[in-house]
């Protein structure tokens, strides 16, 4: 396998891995703030997609359609926090996941019964599509790598917002104690809402994104949920840092391992053998990953410790 | 429970405009379809075209019930179960998925029922798994991608690199393309079943100096490689099976599919009487174009009219041989069984095209005449 | 008889009369749903000796589930084909005999459940969620790519396995084998609840420290409860197979640990008929609903959502009134 190749499969990886990172980093708040497991953060991914996609068939722009998606998932999370799910902080994480599995259900459908069964086409802008040349003479579309700077800012706002300002040190205090900051006179119930919606505009913007190089129909939340829950497993529960290293690490095993397994398999086996095996071993690569870090570190890389 | 069956079949009866004065129906057949979750677009299609054929045959003296089995194989089992034990239902059909297919048919087979294939046509029914009852109208699973090869060939394509999701029907599609293909191998891959980022793949394709690509990434698997592909500058020619270009996935592809070659048994503009008024009379019942599966859909309820007018389902030989005769005009001019009950069809190379504002397929040429599939040999039928 | 009590009384009435009374009305597939809502509620017992009595939450117990599963598909198809499963370095052939195939599940799930019980018991709380998530993930996509048994495709076995002296292909005959098997594994899990195990895994859940020092390692409780648990899933699993004559990976998927799981949140946790209601009503919604329309997931979410905010501790908590407490 060439240098070039190689190169050119991290970033791959590296931009999965900063959309994950999208995705995680509302999942890993909610839970570190509130302690609410949410399966429906998926759904939140798929509102986001949707509302680009119609915003885009009217409007034809695609700025307006990523602005769309953000408000969209943003006010469809504080909605849903606002009527059910700050009803189950108190609760334990079985009846939330009932709860919010109901969500699942009532958000996938009630998207099919307002769109269609039919996917929904959503593309690059003109002014990002096609490849652009890297130094070392890699061909690389400037999408994924305007996927990967939006990821990689993101991330850099979130650091801020939680290490700089007022709503982050509310936040970093409602991790600790949430007692505490409602003594001290902080609407919790308001930080709650603020937070919910953050975390939803996020993965509503994560679906926008990549809606635009994937297909955007009913069910797309649920794998991108899943990954998600790995990434913040690996990273450490309520921790951004965990979350956004455990993306990375993520989006790279996924990517590497479905590249490099059938041609390591082919060496000594026969291609057709080589490449199936190959890759059911990869799919299965990343929860191998996560089942060694939790054997090995039980609170994930950057958890608190139980 | 029985109550919504009731309801069901009742409001089923009069679409399909029947009116039996003692309440029998003369044959009653059971659609276990996927109309919910994220393959319901095939479904819905299957049962569109079907009720449309049954609507425009008039009193035929059928009963149609519908279920829905979400794409779960348990779903779909117990929904046979249910069909033949409280139903009583004469002949099943309408199943999209080959798996789901395998957890039904033999056991509705088994048991003496009919079963009408709209859409999935798995190997393992094709060949000494066949069974004199099952009726596959769609296509086997192998033939579009056979196609698909045969057309490389003239297209005289001498490196292709190919990929499909790892999972049977994937292996079957690139085994079937390489049955006819005739050129070398740039490169072979199996996908993750559900993936849909597809960066690393293309990586490979363009490294890899193949002059051509065939894949087989059915529904949204389809649309992301497309238009992942079309943003990454490589332009070498595709090539695939209908399933990643019918008409409710390519507006979704958009430009990205346009100028695609792929192969299909069926096509809006197939010249025939009974396919312009399909096309016409679909697109004025439900406001959109007909695709592949409604048109397996309308040509299974035309096969199962044909052979209720000749024979009577009570007398199994007899209707059995209805249904072999095929006599009923199909949406793809000519059309006959072959001795495993599977069809022996044109299989037509279409080229996407843009109409207007609507991204849709037009005939180029025939990849494959009256073709076959290889696992006819091996039943005994 | 406390209300509870008399509830388990009228759900085993009702799984006993309803099949009796389908039999009359000759209505078979009233039996065939029935079975369906039973061995559900068998796997559900299963989980509910991890959950319910243990506190471990495991999002991963289709793992077992689809390893008794695959068990019986696996078994049978060799019974079908007559070939060997392995001849060397000794022959192990198929069978098409139940209390075999059964007897296989739920070693194979046990082991299964023994070696990720030992490595998942490491963690806790919503990592143990996880961590067992991706065992079942892992087996998942295995089965999806390994081709042997029919990968993605999944396994037929055209005629249901046998019982010694039944028909099992007669709905109301394989029903008894079911309804039998659920009883004596409720009784089963009725008294280990109430054994000195039971109780030392109960006080466990409550609070750990205090099991610790009276020299008992709440780990290794656990993990027999969590292998226990697994064994019972595994053979519910092999019947689930059995009822459909048909394997496949989605036996695996996330979604089946997740419908295991809301059964016993439904009924209640941690009562022992708890699963058997959650089951039951899931049935019955999924069948009654689906008629209404093709969009019937929304009115199933929207029922779901009102059960957890508004009948707390499931519908057996909220008809009986609050568990006794130990305490």
């Amino acid at each position: 396998m060439s240098l070039i190749l190689l190169a050119e499969q991290l970033l791959n990886g590296l931009q999965l891995g900063v959309m994950l990172f999208l995705m995680a980093a509302g999942l890993t708040l909610v839970f570190g703030v509130m302690g609410l497991i949410n399966l429906a953060h998926g759904s939140l991914y798929m509102i986001g997609a949707f509302a680009a996609a119609a915003v885009a068939g009217v409007t034809g722009s695609f700025v307006l359609a990523l602005a769309a998606a953000l408000c969209a998932a943003a006010a469809a999370g504080a909605l849903v926090e606002i009527l059910i799910i700050r009803r189950l902080y108190h609760r334990d994480h079985l009846d939330q996941v009932l709860a919010t599995f109901a969500l699942i259900l009532i958000f996938s459908e009630g998207t099919r019964w307002i769109f269609g069964s039919f996917p929904l086409f959503l593309n690059i802008p003109t002014y990002l599509s096609g490849p652009v040349t890297l130094p070392g003479g890699i061909q690389y579309p400037l999408y994924r790598l305007t996927l990967i700077a939006i990821g990689l800012a993101i991330a850099g706002g979130l650091f801020l917002l939680i290490s700089r300002t007022r709503l982050g040190i509310q936040i970093r205090a409602g991790e600790n104690d949430r007692e505490m900051i409602a003594a001290l006179g902080v609407d919790i119930s308001k930080l709650y809402t603020i937070v919910f919606a953050l975390g939803a505009a996020l993965a509503g913007l994560a679906g926008a994104l990549v809606g635009a190089i994937q297909s955007v129909q009913v069910g797309m939340g649920e794998p991108v949920l899943i990954l998600a829950f790995v990434v913040i497993v690996i990273g450490g529960i309520g921790s951004i840092k965990g979350a956004l290293i455990g993306a990375i690490l993520v989006g790279l095993t996924d990517t590497m391992g479905g590249v490099l397994l059938p041609a390591l398999f082919k060496t000594f086996m026969e291609p057709s053998t080589a490449a199936s095996a190959g890759s059911a071993l990869a799919s299965m690569l990343i929860y191998i990953l996560m089942a060694c870090v939790l054997i090995i570190r039980p609170t994930g890389l950057f958890g608190a410790k139980a | 429970m029985t109550l919504k069956s009731l309801a069901l079949a009742a409001c089923l009866t009069a679409t399909a405009g029947m009116g039996f004065a003692d309440g029998h129906a003369k044959l009653k057949v059971g659609m276990i379809t996927t109309l919910s979750g994220g393959g319901a677009g095939l479904g819905i299609d299957v049962r569109d075209g079907f009720m449309l054929a049954m609507k425009q045959a008039g009193d035929t003296g059928i009963e149609v019930v519908i279920e829905d089995d979400q794409r779960k194989p348990d779903i779909a089992v117990q929904l046979a179960d249910k069909m033949i034990q409280s139903e009583k239902v004469d002949v099943l059909t309408g199943i999209i998925w080959s798996n789901l297919a395998m957890a039904v048919v033999p056991a509705a087979t088994a048991q003496g029922k009919f079963y009408l294939s709209p859409n999935a046509g798995p190997s393992a029914l094709a060949g000494k798994g066949c069974h004199p009852n099952y009726f596959n109208v769609a296509w086997q699973n192998d033939n579009l991608h056979e196609a698909a090869g045969a057309y490389a060939n003239t297209a005289d394509y001498k490196n292709s690199f190919i990929l499909a999701p790892n999972y049977p029907a994937g292996k079957d599609a690139l085994t079937g393309y390489k049955r006819q293909y005739s050129g070398a191998l740039s490169g072979e891959l199996f996908t993750k079943l559900g993936q849909t980022d597809y960066a690393a793949e293309i990586a490979q394709i363009r490294a890899s100096g193949a002059d051509s690509v065939f894949f087989f990434l059915p529904g949204g698997m389809g649309i992301s490689f497309l238009k992942q592909y079309a943003d990454s500058g490589i332009d070498l020619p595709v090539v695939g099976p209908a399933f990643s270009f019918d008409q409710g996935i390519l507006q979704a592809v958009g430009p990205a599919a346009l100028g695609v070659v792929n192969t299909s048994q069926w096509n809006k503009d197939i010249d025939n009487a009974t396919n312009a008024a399909f096309v016409e009379t679909f697109q004025a019942e439900y406001g959109r174009l007909p695709s592949l599966y409604a048109s397996q859909g309308f040509d299974t309820a035309n096969l199962l009219i044909s052979a209720a007018a000749k024979a009577d389902v009570g007398d199994a030989d007899a209707f059995r041989a209805a249904l072999k005769a095929a006599d009923f005009a199909s949406t793809r001019g000519d059309f006959a069984f072959g001795n495993n009950n599977h069809p022996i069809q044109n299989i037509y190379v279409r080229e996407v095209i843009q109409e207007g504002d609507i991204f849709t397929n037009k005939i180029i040429g025939t990849a494959l005449e009256n073709h076959a599939d290889v696992y006819a040999a091996d039943c005994a039928n | 008889m406390s209300r509870e009590t008399a509830l388990n009384a009228v759900m085993v009435m009702g799984l006993f009369l309803v099949p009796l009374w389908a039999l009359w009305a000759d209505e078979p597939f009233i039996i065939t749903l029935t079975t369906k809502a039973a061995i559900l509620a068998l796997a559900g017992v299963g989980l509910n000796i991890a959950l319910g009595l243990g506190g471990l939450v495991s999002l991963g117990h289709a793992a077992f589930f689809g390893l008794g599963g695959y068990a019986m598909g696996i078994l049978a198809s060799h019974a079908q084909s007559y070939a060997p499963i392995m001849e060397t370095p000794f022959l192990i052939e198929g069978t098409k005999s139940m209390p075999v195939i059964w007897v296989i599940a739920i070693i194979t799930s046990g082991l299964a459940a023994l070696a990720i019980g030992a490595l998942s018991l490491r963690t806790t709380g919503v990592y143990f969620i996880m961590i067992t998530l991706a065992f079942g993930q892992m087996l998942y996509f295995f089965s999806i790519s390994w081709p042997a048994y029919g990968g993605e495709d999944g396994l037929s076995i055209y005629v249901r396995n046998g019982f010694p002296g039944l028909n099992t292909l007669d709905p109301i005959q394989f029903y008894a084998i079911v309804f039998v098997i659920l009883m004596a594994v409720l009784v089963f899990a009725g008294r280990l609840a109430k054994s000195p195990f039971g109780l030392a895994l109960n006080a466990a859940r409550q609070s750990p420290e205090r099991v610790e020092t009276v020299g008992i390692t709440s780990y290794k409780l656990r993990l027999i409860a969590f292998t226990i648990s697994g064994m019972i899933t595994g053979l519910a699993g092999a019947l689930f197979a059995d009822l459909n004559r048909f394997v496949s990976p989605t036996m695996f998927s996330w979604q089946t640990s997740g419908e295991i799981m809301v059964f016993i949140i439904i009924g209640g946790v941690g009562r022992l008929f708890g699963p058997v209601v959650g089951a039951v009503l899931f049935i019955l919604l999924e069948h009654l609903l689906g008629g209404l329309s093709d969009y019937w997931h929304v009115y199933l979410g929207v029922l779901l959502l009102l059960i957890v905010l508004f009948a707390r501790g499931g519908l057996i908590g909220t008809l009986a009134g609050k568990e006794i407490s130990h305490d």
